[in-house]
């Protein structure tokens, strides 16, 4: 079991509240997932350059240090570290910056790499995770959460969701794969590199490589209603919004609302309720293989 | 009448106010949330009046009680009804009414995946439409949707009546489309007006088992 939680800001005066919006919907979903959270949240666009978030596997990790390197070796927009993550806008493009941390800072992970992107995740319970990485001061456009229940795989922060996917895309999945060692080593062979042993990581992996092989997100998504075997909602966050999708069976639950201000999905309604004007929004549960989605116009 | 917030009030506290009542007596339930396992186990001829939406097994094991939800209702609404009535102002999830012996479900709405899975005996009548694999190993009762019903319905369905007004995407293994005779019009037509839709019995149509199901086939030894 797992929980998601996705938000979708339509009234740009909400923009400032994102975090304050999704916190409590995130913590309401504790029960399903009270072992890891994560959230993806978009704002800032670095659009002249790129936006990378770097995870440390080390506590102590020495960030002043890491901040200094940068600084002499790439043009810095912006930095700044939230706990063991540092979120880095740079003036180069996502290639040269991934190519550089991989030969200087190997021991850092990017969760995630784009414009707009920013995830961050951790093991622990979600309320905790919340507090320890302010969620309720973030501001911006949409943002998508994730509360784990691990079913398959280790307790790590890396095996946490969101999994990126891309540029400015991630993936948050409550469900199981039972087809994802082989579907895993296939998409080794084409080229798809994994960190973990997890899952949804697979699923992740798989719409990547849809994307790089020129799949628009809607055609990914009906690829991977073919190849990925198992039970799952998935809900995947783009630069302009996000997009959510069940599998045939339509086991795992998925609940949808929308109102003049916000469009939300999460996994059970108590989520949904914690935002204002929840009780006179449209509500609908998505059908299966139907794929949902928001964008900002 | 008895008015409980659940601002204030614990779900353990609704349950046992409501299971240690005597008959007779009238409740009301506010600020629901979405909470689980709202009104359950009852066993006397109470009113309850739900205010907002409800998550999962809300009105589970129901005996003899009447309970009425005004909003939506999450997944396992009603699961093993023995008795009384539950109704759904708006909509349920999956697998509303699931092996329930007896009484009767009304969902105004729609009804999600699996509604009516394994159902014993109970009646369940859908305003709206049905999702798939609606009624599966459906054993008794009747099952009627007054709008469009989902893929593989009636899936290895028992004895269970299933009645459609609107259209019917599949049908399942076993399921077929039967005879609408004077007694099948007289059931549903005391069903429609306990569930109080207006609706004509000659617009529906009625569905149950073929029953090659039943017993083992030799021709059929390969499919095991």
């Amino acid at each position: 079991m797992c929980g998601i939680v996705g938000l979708f800001i339509k009234n740009s005066k909400l923009e400032s509240q994102l975090g304050a919006l999704v916190a409590p919907m995130l913590s309401e979903m504790t029960e399903r997932g009270p072992d890891s959270a994560g959230m993806a949240v978009y704002r800032d666009p670095n659009e002249r350059g790129c936006k990378i978030t770097v995870l440390a596997q080390q506590v102590d990790f020495d960030w002043a240090n890491f901040e200094k390197s940068v600084s002499t070796n790439l043009s810095v927009n912006k930095f700044f570290v939230n706990q063991n993550h540092a979120v880095l806008s740079l003036g180069s493009s996502i290639n040269e910056v991934e190519d550089w941390l991989q030969s200087n800072w190997a021991e850092l992970s990017v969760t995630s790499a784009g414009s707009n992107i920013e995830i961050f995740k951790g093991k622990g319970n979600p309320s905790d995770f919340i507090e320890q990485f302010d969620i309720k001061s973030m501001t911006g456009t949409h943002a998508l959460g994730h509360t784990r229940m691990a079913t398959e795989s280790a307790i790590t922060t890396e095996h946490s969701h969101p999994f990126s996917t891309g540029q400015d895309l991630c993936l948050v999945h409550n469900g199981s794969l039972s087809n994802h060692n082989r579907l895993r080593e296939k998409l080794r062979r084409v080229g798809v590199q994994f960190k973990t042993d997890n899952d949804s990581e697979v699923a992740a992996g798989y719409l990547s490589w849809r994307l790089s092989e020129g799949d628009d997100l809607d055609e990914a998504l009906n690829h991977a209603i073919e190849d990925l075997d198992g039970f799952y909602t998935f809900a995947i966050g783009t630069k302009d919004g996000f997009a959510v999708m069940r599998d045939p069976i339509g086991c795992k639950p998925a609940i949808m609302a929308e109102t003049d201000d916000w469009a939300a999905m999460s996994s059970e309604y108590r989520a949904i309720a914690t935002l204002p004007g929840a009780e006179n929004a449209r509500i609908w549960e998505p059908e299966p293989t139907q794929i949902y989605s928001w964008k900002r116009s | 009448m008895t008015t409980i917030d659940l601002k204030k009030n614990t779900i353990r506290e609704l349950n046992e106010k409501l299971q240690g009542s005597s008959p007779g007596k009238k409740f009301i339930v506010n600020n629901t949330v979405g909470k689980h396992a709202l009104s359950v186990g009852l066993t006397k001829e109470i009113d309850v009046e739900i205010n907002g939406h409800v998550g999962y097994y809300c009105a589970g094991m129901n005996q003899e009680a009447s309970i009425k939800i005004n909003g939506n209702a999450g997944p396992g609404l009603a699961e093993n009804m023995m008795s009384g009535e539950v109704r759904v102002t708006g909509n349920a999830s999956q697998y509303a009414g699931a092996t329930a012996h007896g009484g009767l479900l009304i969902i105004e709405g729609d009804a999600s995946s699996r509604c009516g899975i394994s159902m014993k005996g109970m009646n369940i009548v859908v305003g709206g439409n049905i999702g798939h694999m609606s009624a599966f190993m459906a054993q008794s009762g009747n099952l009627v949707v007054c709008g469009d019903a989902g893929d593989a319905m009636g899936d290895s369905i028992y004895e269970t009546k299933i009645f459609v007004r609107g259209k019917v995407k599949s049908l399942g293994t076993d399921c077929v489309e039967k005879e609408m005779k004077k007694e099948h019009k007289d059931e549903l037509g005391k069903l429609l007006e306990m569930a109080k839709m207006n609706y004509s019995v000659d617009e529906f149509r009625r569905y149950g088992s073929a029953r090659k199901l039943y017993n083992f086939d030799i021709d059929q030894v390969d499919d095991y």
